[in-house]
């Protein structure tokens, strides 16, 4: 296209090194080191994008991380697509593909365009207008809004690429490699704190390395020649590692930091096969340096958003830097000395200037007589009041500032251009502070918020901290960090610095104009397209609080948090409400700075990683013989055993008849197991469970429930008394750690007295329970040494036996209320023992039952989950067990919330049995229940906890939940479903069995 | 994220432990002989203050101890870390 728009003279550009990209379906060409901003402004496109509300056309604004409008999506239509990039932050590769989005059908015909048109009736805090009023328009607007708005595509696919998560501990952290973070830098390493320097960019240096200006020297170099010689000698410092492309996201309390660093972003895409793509660095720095720099305001007039309207130093770093000019013909307007430098830029390239306008009535530094000697017309006391040019800017307005910079007098001059520089002074990034807990002040001078009050150890230097100019910047930068560091030699001495620009400026936020403000479209949030206007408005409604300002207007809720206008924001609304600057504060910035993918985020724990898994010494016999497996808690527990294409209903169906006919196996490894020991271990079972255990004999075991404080049941299990001083016990599978923590809390801080130690070892054993009418053959043959008869075994009694001569513990004890045997044995013997188990079952049909078999099982008989048919309100006795709870015991965890107010109510929900009037109606778990579906609205009694298709009993049998349920038995009441009604009656929570005549069957 | 000093183990970060409410609340001796109103002070009142708070913490993926902190909510500066038992080091 415009090869005069290319300067070839660029260090930073490799020139022989050619790279081809594709934007919006054309080729473009490019040189290494471009960014996608300037390799696309190098072929004369400035439109990238249409703005959110009113789809606008919109160009690159800026050349760094703080772009509003150059939002891309990148790698279209592959798995690596990714939105809202900003192209000024793309290093372009061979291959880049990418693409406008928020417009539709094309950036150039963009059917929302409409919008702007329509904007009168899009104003402030239109959304929310429509939402509230009538609910009905909504939903017409709504496909249109969908259709043409929205901020770019998320991929449908697995991300291919690979993240992790770095840990990092440093002594001193500098975030910014710009002339004070290097300087910092150096200071630091070379006095022997272990350093580390981020970067954003892929360069080191700042906006000081492409500082080429005579007009500002260090020790009689030119800047950037000092600064590139400074980064050399760093370069080779042990102390010091540098990490470029690395982009502070957040700064936590404790100096503790996450920063994203790109790895492969840059590289063509076939050069980063099985490469981690960004790694996430979680930063704890003893010390941390913030020299972020600072952000160009923008100045805000009529029609200020036009594609050629740049930021007066974006273009200064697309020529000095990147070789690259934005425009042939260039008008920059400015209330500083900032756009003098861009200006002595232009010229050095011999770039046409066809105005400057600067709105100061005065003007005296150095640089803006270089200027003028050039013969460019300045117009002083100016300010532009409207621009001209759909898809770029090709003319400008101007008129003369009253004395006050209230309004516009004279007459009105039109200028040509094809670019536009705009300059309102800079805004310190205090972004990183802020989000530290760093409290800001307002700086009247020049109306700036810097840092004051630091939280942690921490310091901001260069222009973060407000200092502005080269001299004051590497005056400050010294003397603080020899103050911070506490450290005698700073490595810099006699440093001579010249500046040719002076630091004068004048201040308007909203620039006057010869419409009314309800006539211009002057932008502040120019990624959320919230103007002067919208801000008014809210102010007329009676917004107040800025907070609230940003909600309705939604300035600075976009990507870009608002970096170029919050400010602006904040200035027209002290303005308009008559209030000091500084005096509402500012609005919070909040984590990541620039937006994170969420494969940093996660990082490795992806797929099978997402949460860790555990698995039963027996898992591997599961799978192999078609287990279907659940997630309870972080285990894989094997659910049921489907044969022959079975469903899980028949599978579950078949495995209960046969574990009650003959022979069940369940793995029962998941289960939490406590072991307790110390001479005080009886006292303590005591306070922790409701029941009694002072006379539990050695060699036997027992069933207790443990309340929470509150009275409300927390866990169950069957503990064992091993010996004297020595008990096992069991917690369910999903409760094991937390019954753990409760345990040691108590011991810790209640209890300290007790002599009690308490080790978790779940993992250590394997358990395998064998039940049914022939489990005792079963076991007898896999252990023939143990007496198994009901006078040396009863139920509820433990032994200690030996498989092989490996020592095991066997305990009668049972879920299913049939006969039935546990055997816990180290975990690595634990699949052989099951092993034997099957063989030795073989000719009883012995069948491995899953979880849910167990759960019907035990369901016959009543025995709760705590979990499924308990949630934190259901006390013992709303369970009906008040057998459990002893009377006698002077108090245990959770006694004296038995007999609260509330938890005596005898309407509480409390356990029952439902039976359906239709035995083959299942009933949902969670399904409510009620009496009368009459009267409205409908009174809820409780719901459905556990429901089960019962194949012994060949009916439907179901737990549930019913207000005042204990009185109820035989009563109907009614399960209201979507589209009927089930009549259930109230029954006795014991199913089968009640009097356990299976149990205690003589075999 | 703080930076949290467990009196057994040292300076650690604050993902290995777990906050535990407020401290200093001593279970009562005798809870039977409690009215409802008094065994419901125990059981569910507890401070909620902007600025200095005493506050139990357990090094839960550490040492498992618990032990106690002082703690200003407005700034999360911890002022003090110290064992169950002991008597805060500062008000
Ligand atoms: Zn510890």
């Amino acid at each position: 296209m415009s090869n005069n728009l290319r300067f070839k003279t660029s260090k930073f550009i490799d020139e022989t090194y050619r790279v081809s990209f594709k934007f919006n379906n054309k080729t473009y060409f490019g040189f290494k080191g471009d960014t996608l901003s300037s390799a696309l402004l190098a072929n004369g496109i400035h439109l990238v994008g249409r703005s959110f509300k009113y789809h606008r056309p919109r160009g690159i604004m800026t050349a760094g991380s703080e772009e509003p409008n150059a939002i891309i999506q990148l790698h279209d239509n592959t798995s690596r697509t990714e939105p809202n990039v900003r192209a000024t932050e793309v290093e372009i590769y061979e291959g880049l593909v990418a693409s406008s989005q928020n417009c539709w059908p094309s950036v150039n015909f963009d059917i929302g365009g409409i919008n702007n048109l329509l904007s009168p009736i899009l104003p402030a805090g239109f959304y929310y207008k429509t939402f509230m009023w009538p609910a009905s328009f909504w939903k017409k607007y709504e496909y249109f809004i969908r259709k043409s708005a929205g901020l770019g595509k998320s991929p449908k696919v697995a991300d291919p690429d690979i993240y992790e998560h770095n840990y990092i501990h440093c002594d001193v952290l500098v975030i910014g490699a710009g002339i004070s973070g290097i300087m910092a830098a150096k200071m630091a390493a070379k006095n022997g704190f272990k350093t580390l320097l981020v970067d954003e960019k892929s360069y080191l240096g700042g906006s000081s390395i492409y500082d080429n200006s005579e007009f500002s020297k260090i020790n009689n170099q030119i800047t950037s020649s000092w600064l590139e010689k400074e980064i050399n000698e760093i370069s080779k410092l042990e102390n010091l590692e540098i990490k470029t492309r690395t982009s502070v996201a957040a700064f936590h309390g404790y100096n503790f930091l996450l920063a994203r660093e790109n790895l492969t972003d840059h590289l063509p895409i076939n050069q980063r096969e099985n490469k981690v793509r960004q790694r996430l660095l979680k930063i704890r720095a003893k010390k941390v340096i913030t020299a972020t720099g600072s952000i160009e305001r923008p100045l805000i007039f009529d029609n200020n958003d036009r594609p050629g309207i740049l930021l007066s130093s974006a273009i200064k770093k697309y020529i000095d830097l990147y070789g690259v000019a934005c425009g042939e013909n260039n008008v920059l307007f400015t209330n500083n000395d900032t756009a003098y430098e861009t200006a002595m830029s232009l010229i050095q390239r011999g770039i046409k200037i066809n105005a400057i306008i600067d709105n100061r009535e005065q003007i005296d530094s150095k640089i803006s007589y270089e200027v003028e000697k050039n013969n460019i017309k300045i117009y002083k006391g100016y300010t532009v009041v409207d621009t001209y040019g759909y898809r770029r800017i090709n003319k400008i307005s101007i008129m003369k500032l009253s004395k006050d910079g209230q309004t516009v007098i004279g007459d009105k001059t039109k200028l040509n251009c094809d670019c536009l520089g705009i300059s309102g002074g800079w805004t310190p990034a205090v972004h990183l502070f802020t989000q530290s807990g760093g409290k800001l002040k307002f700086r009247d001078e020049d109306q700036v918020f810097i840092p004051e009050v630091y939280p942690s150890d921490q310091i901001s230097i260069g222009s973060c901290n407000g200092n502005f100019g080269l001299k004051e910047i590497v005056n400050n930068t010294i003397f603080s960090i020899k103050k911070f560091l506490d450290i005698e030699n700073s490595e810099y001495k006699n440093i001579e610095i010249i500046s040719g620009s002076n630091l004068s400026k004048r201040n308007i936020w909203l620039l006057p104009s010869d419409k009314s403000i309800g006539k211009t479209k002057s932008f502040i949030d120019y990624q959320n397209d919230a103007t002067s206007k919208d801000i008014k408005l809210a102010l007329r409604e009676g917004f107040r609080s800025i907070e609230h300002v940003k909600r309705y207007t939604t300035t600075g809720m976009g990507t870009d948090q608002g970096k170029l206008g919050n400010m602006h924001a904040l200035g027209i609304i002290s303005e308009t409400a008559g209030t000091k600057m500084g005096e509402h504060g500012t609005t919070t910035f909040r984590p990541p700075y620039t937006p994170l993918t969420f494969g940093t985020i996660v990082g490795r724990n992806v797929g099978e990683f997402f949460d860790i898994f555990r698995r039963t010494p027996i898992h591997d016999w599961h799978v192999a013989n078609n287990a279907k497996f659940e997630n309870v808690g972080q285990w894989k527990r094997a659910w049921y055993y489907p044969k022959n294409n079975e469903n899980m209903h028949q599978a579950v169906q078949r495995e209960s008849k046969a574990a009650r006919d003959s022979a069940g196996i369940l793995d029962a490894s998941t289960l939490g197991k406590i072991d307790i020991q110390g001479t005080d271990a009886s006292e303590f079972l005591n306070r922790v469970y409701t029941n009694a255990w002072s006379k539990l004999a050695v060699g036997k075991c027992r069933y207790g429930l443990m309340l929470n404080e509150d009275g409300m049941v927390y866990d169950d299990g069957v503990t064992t008394r091993l010996g004297e001083n020595h008990y096992i016990m069991t917690t369910t599978t999903g409760g094991a750690a937390n019954v753990l923590g409760k345990l040691e809390d108590y011991l810790q801080t209640e209890w300290p007295e007790l002599d009690v130690y308490l080790s978790s070892v779940t993992d250590h054993y394997a358990t395998i329970s064998v039940c049914g009418p022939n489990s005792k053959k079963i076991v007898s043959k896999v252990i023939p040494d143990l007496d198994l008869s009901d006078e040396k075994f009863p139920h509820m009694s433990f032994k200690n036996a030996k498989i092989d001569n490996i020592r095991c513990r066997v305990m009668r004890i049972s879920f299913t209320g049939e006969h039935s045997y546990e055997i816990n044995i180290q975990a690595n013997y634990g699949k052989s023992v099951w092993e034997k188990c099957m063989e030795a079952g073989k000719d009883f049909n012995i069948t491995p039952y899953g979880t849910e078999t167990m759960h019907l099982l035990r369901a016959e008989k009543g025995f709760i989950i705590v979990g499924q048919d308990t949630d934190a309100t259901m006390t013992p006795i709303d369970l009906q067990m008040d057998w459990i709870v002893s009377k006698k015991k002077f108090d245990f965890i959770g006694k004296r919330s038995l007999y609260r107010s509330d938890t005596i109510r005898e309407d509480r929900k409390q356990l029952v049995g439902l039976l359906t009037e239709n035995p083959d109606d299942v009933l949902e778990e969670g399904a409510q229940i009620v009496a009368d579906v009459k009267k409205t609205p409908i009174e809820m009694l409780g719901h459905v906890t556990s429901s089960y298709y019962s194949p012994n009993l060949k009916k439907s049998i179901a737990l549930g939940v019913v207000k005042g349920g204990k009185n109820m038995l035989g009563q109907k009441l009614i399960i209201s479903m979507e589209n009927k009604n089930i009549n259930v009656t109230v029954a006795d929570p014991v199913f089968l069995d009640k009097e356990g005549e299976r149990l205690n069957a003589k075999l | 994220m703080f930076l949290i000093n467990c009196p057994f183990c040292g300076e650690r970060e604050q993902s290995e432990f777990k906050a535990g409410g407020e401290a200093h609340i001593v279970r009562p001796k005798q809870p039977t002989e409690l009215s409802d109103d008094e065994w419901a002070e125990y059981l569910f009142i507890r401070k909620n203050i902007k600025g200095v708070q005493f506050e139990r913490w357990n090094h839960v993926h550490g040492c498992r101890k618990w032990f106690n902190m002082i703690r200003d909510t407005s700034n999360d500066q911890i002022k003090a870390v110290y064992k169950m038992g002991e008597k805060p080091p500062v008000k």
